[in-house]
């Protein structure tokens, strides 16, 4: 009878470079006390491609360590090589949860190197399909996190609500998610009609839904217990560890960028910034569900005072002319075919331009040398932040905690590695 | 304790009640929106000229480099569009293609816009129509 000879030896039969672990593991893991575990990078819970390393004694974590590059894209770099306007359907795809916020800090850099105009409808539209998507972007994140904590149900009814949003998304840009709406100057086109019902039907039913989950989840006593008090950092924690968004305001921390810096008309309303007390997974849950409420008060301002005239900006360098002007004008023919072919040119320079996506703090930083293409791009993405700081989070909580720290920051790791 | 759980179990039971929101995919065909982008469409003039004019602007303004038009001379003997050239050829990879609309935004002509069909992956003895229509 062959037996297998089983060493004893701890990492006898690994395959890699044990140097690479010295010094991002605890000394005890090579020696074989404590247990390496890889989770993920195919992990239902990691909600896309990362993979941690867990060390663990038992079943508590030692050290985490996260590692992303799994959907690595180069969009940044691809952005080089397209002019300005090729380059927002590349942003689209970075953040696929919450595409008009990774289109606004892109258009917004552009047109704050170009000096643009944005007409007072155009914004006030951008507003409103900015915080129906942060409303979906919260929606699939509820939806998930109770997904992976158990409770199944939120996830249905939380993706039956975002498909009215993402339908009224088609309606505007002709597409559910990769829309490309916003354009430098403006958008793309103006709402059709049945858009601003549709939002306020959408306005009327909601109230109820949000009230539906908050009755499936806010005190039933399984998700109490399994996020309250769980993986808490305090406020000057968060902020070296540079959180942004809910995960910031969970511990207590007001920084809103809609409020520190406005951008886009957001000073003209009035809406609250929810605030967490503890910052454990709990209260970030609740900063992020109490949102949604504040995004629909901000949808209801913007629709009541929508002001009328152009959504896109009339300066010829930078804008396309409309479609009427093309048989009778031959300059705006001459602009159409330069704006097409070659692309503007915005003078040269560089900008860094933040906006508060549904995760945080977004920034785009835009450099320009004045050709028609980016010099560079780059794009501060507020998750990448977030799962630096599991490293700091996960340490002393079990393995089922993990899942709940992941799901309570929120990752998209499209956001993550672009 | 009991109480919310009892709440929750009342909030599932609510929906079971309810009308499905799904529906049976290839039988039931969602409706699309008027300006959903979907597969392009090519169009010609009452006369029966193509609109196209062999521009390339489509082409240059493509993000992905999807599109390839050949451009070649019309003669009075072979007239496919009313203008001074045609495309003899106007391929669109569609593995590549985004939908993001911007050949139709580009094109000086109004020959090409994005349809509704979003049904692109079909059998063999399909594929006539995806051609046709």
């Amino acid at each position: 009878m062959a037996t297998t000879a089983v060493s004893t030896e701890p990492f006898s039969d690994y395959q890699g470079d044990l140097e690479r672990l010295r010094g991002v593991v605890s000394p005890r893991a090579l020696t074989g006390e404590t247990m390496l575990l890889n989770m993920g990078p195919q992990h239902p819970s990691t909600h896309g491609v990362l993979r941690l390393l867990l060390e663990l004694d038992g079943e508590e974590i030692v050290t985490c360590n996260p590692e992303v590059g799994y959907l690595h894209t180069g969009i940044e770099k691809n952005m080089e090589d397209k002019t300005y306007v090729q380059a927002i359907t590349m942003t689209d795809r970075m953040d696929y949860l919450n595409p008009p916020a990774n289109n606004l800090a892109f258009v917004l850099a552009t047109e704050k190197l170009c000096g643009l105009e944005v007409p007072p409808r155009a914004q006030a539209i951008r507003v409103i399909l900015l915080e129906l998507w942060r409303i979906a972007s919260h929606l699939v994140w509820l939806g998930t996190f109770s997904l992976d904590m158990g409770a199944m149900s939120v996830f249905l009814y939380t993706f039956r609500e975002r498909e009215r949003i993402t339908e009224m998304y088609e309606m505007v840009s002709g597409q559910r998610m990769m829309g490309t709406y916003f354009r430098p100057g403006g958008l793309w086109r103006d709402v059709p009609e049945d858009f601003v019902p549709a939002v306020r039907e959408f306005l009327d039913i909601m109230p109820e839904k949000l009230r539906d989950y908050e009755r499936l989840l806010r005190n039933n006593p399984i998700w109490v217990e399994r996020t309250k008090g769980l993986a808490p950092i305090s406020a000057e924690e968060a902020i070296s560890w540079g959180l942004t968004g809910p995960s910031l305001r969970g511990s207590g921390v007001n920084f809103d960028v809609r409020k520190a810096m406005p951008y886009s008309g957001y000073d003209q309303y009035r809406f609250d910034i929810p605030l967490g007390e503890a910052g454990d997974v709990y209260d970030r849950y609740w900063c992020r569900f109490q949102e949604t409420w504040e995004s629909l008060r901000i949808i209801e301002q913007a629709l009541n005072r929508l002001p009328g005239g152009p959504v896109l900006s009339d300066n010829r360098k930078f804008t396309p002319p409309p479609r009427s002007e093309l048989g009778v004008s031959m300059e705006s023919l001459i602009h159409h075919f330069k704006y097409w072919t070659e692309g503007i040119r915005p003078p040269k320079g560089e900008v860094f331009v933040p906006i508060e996506s549904a995760r945080g703090m977004m920034g785009c930083y835009l450099s320009s040398d004045g050709g028609p293409k980016p010099h560079r791009v780059h794009f501060r993405q507020p998750t990448f932040m977030h799962i630096s700081a599991l490293r700091h989070m996960t340490p002393g909580w079990l393995i089922a905690d993990v899942i709940a720290i992941m799901g309570g920051i929120d990752i998209v790791l499209g956001d993550v590695d672009r | 304790m009991i109480g919310d759980m009892v709440r929750g179990l009342v909030t599932t039971i609510k929906h079971v009640i309810q009308r499905p929101v799904t529906i049976e995919y290839p039988e039931v065909r969602r409706p699309v929106q008027p300006r959903f982008k979907g597969r392009h469409w090519l169009h010609r003039y009452e006369n029966g000229l193509e609109k196209c004019i062999g521009c390339s602007l489509c082409a240059a303004a493509c993000p992905v480099e999807a599109i390839w038009v050949e451009a070649e001379v019309n003669t009075d003997d072979e007239r496919y569009s009313p203008g001074e050239r045609y495309a003899k050829t106007y391929e669109i990879n569609y593995l590549r293609c985004i939908f993001c609309g911007y050949c139709e935004d580009a094109c000086p002509t109004e020959a090409i816009t994005m349809g509704h069909m979003y049904e692109l992956s079909l059998y063999v003895a399909r594929r006539r129509d995806l051609h046709q229509g």
